[in-house]
């Protein structure tokens, strides 16, 4: 803040009509040096923050061998390309990627409409019990699933569906709290009038849902459509536990399956490759969709 | 009349499907770990009932729970403040206006998008001996510690990977920078106010809402560290980090003690809400709303 409330604040135009030049002088040195550091510090920050995932790369594009080379060299000559082939030839890992597309297509699609209907149900329809029901969503969204997810597991078997999608899958069909939430609030800064004008005109709730809230509601939805991938692209905990054989898995909690391997330690180089593989699609995301993200973490932000 | 009978009740409808999830994944499991947490199940056969015998081993019986405890306290009492300091820090830096912002926000932020096993794999090359973190500290001439086999250092490393993630703090704060009104600056600097003042009694009273937040947000995740654990140091060296859900997951899941770890589960999510309690407490007296005396 300090460049800019210096450059801006009425200091610098005050100086002048102070008549000081060297107070003028000293301020201009200040801004100076402030943008300096502010430079560096970026500069410096970015660069520690994104190296990391050059070295990904780097470990990705090496061979087995050159992870036992002392000292290992700084950049994989010839690179291993070949690695990114050799991952399809571990088993199951063709059935990872599909594992974990099914369950974040769901979530992007079931899960996003559905917390959406939801949401709509709250922040526009009075029926009995809306602020209490909406009072329980806010509760199970602090809620953390450890503390249920023995029950459920239980539950799960009952149900046959231990090492299956249906865990991951079916719950998405009731909406998810978080999204339920966000997606509420964001309805309510919607003006009522709209849907009395829709309702004046014969359209029935869920006509106005989806002809006048949803279109109006495009941003929100992808921020929570965006969320919700990378929420269900990278969950490790729950997977982990209700899946099992190794063709049943995702890709998160394929990764684990490689690292306890028995062949763990000639599989170094295939695991960076799978690392990157699961990471890629994130990324990509995200900078297609950036915005989306600064918007959504803000909205919940400002509202805390 | 029909139609408003029916206009009463339809918004029941629509929140449905939510209704019926929360009943059966939710209430249902919630309600049953309570009654778990008093009995002896391990997975087949039916539960016994043994009373508080479970809650009495945990803190009478079981060192490596203590140590799970004292670890995630450890861990809470470094990662929250670090993060929350340096993300405060980024953030400042993010909020001047140079050139290239996007870039710097994209590179600091990322890494919490993509936080889970990939990156978990990725720390444990850079925390190897001869691996990157120590090749840097050896150009600043620190002669870098063995990681991730030390019992003293594996805490700090997996400290030092969180630091990494600190994106989501940073762009809430980030947010709430850039909704402080110009105006109160140029008040500051009319009544004489330097940097140091302006931060001190402008910035830092204005983002106090954000600042609660993250720190909220920052002690619950803190009591829920899962993946760096099991992937990065497996609890090791010697149970130094050995975190409460750690060993929620391997007396449930591998031991499938699951009487016991329902009620692992109910003081852990104890702990997470007397933590949430207090700060909510606590937040009356050095949280500042904008307004809110309005209302």
């Amino acid at each position: 803040m300090t460049a800019r409330t210096i450059e801006t604040g009425p200091g610098v135009r005050q100086a002048p009509v102070a008549g000081s030049t060297i107070r003028s002088r000293r301020i201009q040195r200040m801004r100076i040096i402030a943008r300096l550091v502010a430079y560096v510090g970026l500069i410096g920050g970015s660069l520690m923050y994104a190296i990391p995932f050059v070295w990904m790369v780097r470990a990705s594009l090496m061979s087995i061998d050159m992870f036992y080379e002392d000292p290992q060299p700084l950049f994989p000559d010839p690179p291993a390309f070949n690695n990114f082939a050799d991952v399809w030839q571990i088993g199951p890992f063709f059935w990872w990627i599909g594992n974990s597309t099914i369950v974040s297509f769901a979530a992007v699609t079931a899960g996003t409409l559905i917390s959406a209907i939801v949401a709509f149900g709250f922040a526009r329809l009075r029926f009995p019990g809306n602020r209490i029901f909406f009072l329980i969503v806010i509760s199970t969204m602090m809620l953390p699933q450890h503390v249920i997810i023995i029950p459920q597991v239980i539950l799960f078997r009952e149900l046959n569906w231990l090492d299956t999608l249906l865990p991951l899958i079916i719950p998405l069909f009731g909406g998810t709290p978080f999204y339920i939430f966000l997606l509420r609030q964001f309805f309510m800064t919607l003006p009522l009038e709209l849907d009395e004008a829709a309702q004046i005109d014969g359209a029935s709730r869920l006509r106005v849902f989806w002809t006048v809230v949803m279109p109006l509601s495009k941003p929100a939805i992808a921020t929570v459509g965006v969320f919700s991938f990378i929420n269900h692209w990278n969950d490790f905990f729950f997977p982990l536990i209700i899946l099992q054989s190794s063709e049943r898995l995702t890709l998160a909690v394929g990764m684990r399956w490689l690292q306890a391997g028995q062949y763990e330690a000639q599989r170094l180089h295939l695991q960076m490759a799978v690392a990157i593989i699961a990471v890629a699609p994130v990324i990509v995301l995200f900078f297609f969709a950036q915005k989306h993200f600064i918007r959504g973490i803000a909205l919940t932000g400002i509202k805390g | 009349m029909r139609t408003t009978r029916w206009q009463r009740w339809s918004g029941l409808l629509f929140i449905m499907p939510w209704l019926i999830t929360f009943l059966w994944f939710t209430l249902g499991p919630f309600i049953a770990s309570i009654y778990l947490s008093f009995t002896n199940y391990r997975f087949i056969g039916l539960p016994t009932w043994i009373g508080f015998q479970n809650y009495a081993n945990l803190f009478g019986d079981d060192p490596k729970f203590i140590r799970s405890i004292i670890n995630t306290l450890y861990y809470t009492g470094v990662h929250v403040p670090g993060v929350m300091l340096l993300a405060f820090f980024v953030a400042l830096l993010l909020n001047q206006k140079v050139k290239g912002q996007p870039i710097y926000r994209t590179a600091f932020y990322l890494p919490s998008v993509t936080a889970g096993v990939a990156t978990a794999y990725l720390w444990i090359l850079l925390l190897q001996p001869n691996g990157l973190i120590n090749q840097f500290l050896g150009i600043v001439g620190i002669d870098g510690p063995t990681w991730l086999t030390s019992s003293t250092w594996a805490m700090p490393a997996l400290i030092l990977m969180s630091f990494w993630g600190l994106g989501t703090t940073m762009i809430i704060y980030l947010a709430a920078l850039q909704g402080i009104p110009q105006h109160l600056y140029e008040a500051a600097s009319v009544d004489g106010a330097g940097v140091v003042r302006k931060m001190w009694h402008v910035t830092v009273p204005m983002m106090t809402p954000a600042i609660f937040l993250t720190a909220v947000l920052q002690i619950i995740g803190s009591w829920q560290v899962f993946t760096q654990a099991l992937i990065v140091t497996n609890g090791g060296p010697r149970d130094s980090t050995l975190f409460i859900l750690l060993h929620l997951y391997r007396t449930g899941f591998e031991y499938f003690q699951m009487g016991y770890a329902s009620a692992i589960a109910w003081v852990l999510f104890m702990i997470i809400l007397v933590f949430t309690i207090i700060q909510f407490t606590v937040a009356r007296r050095w949280v500042y709303y904008e307004g809110a005396t309005e209302r």
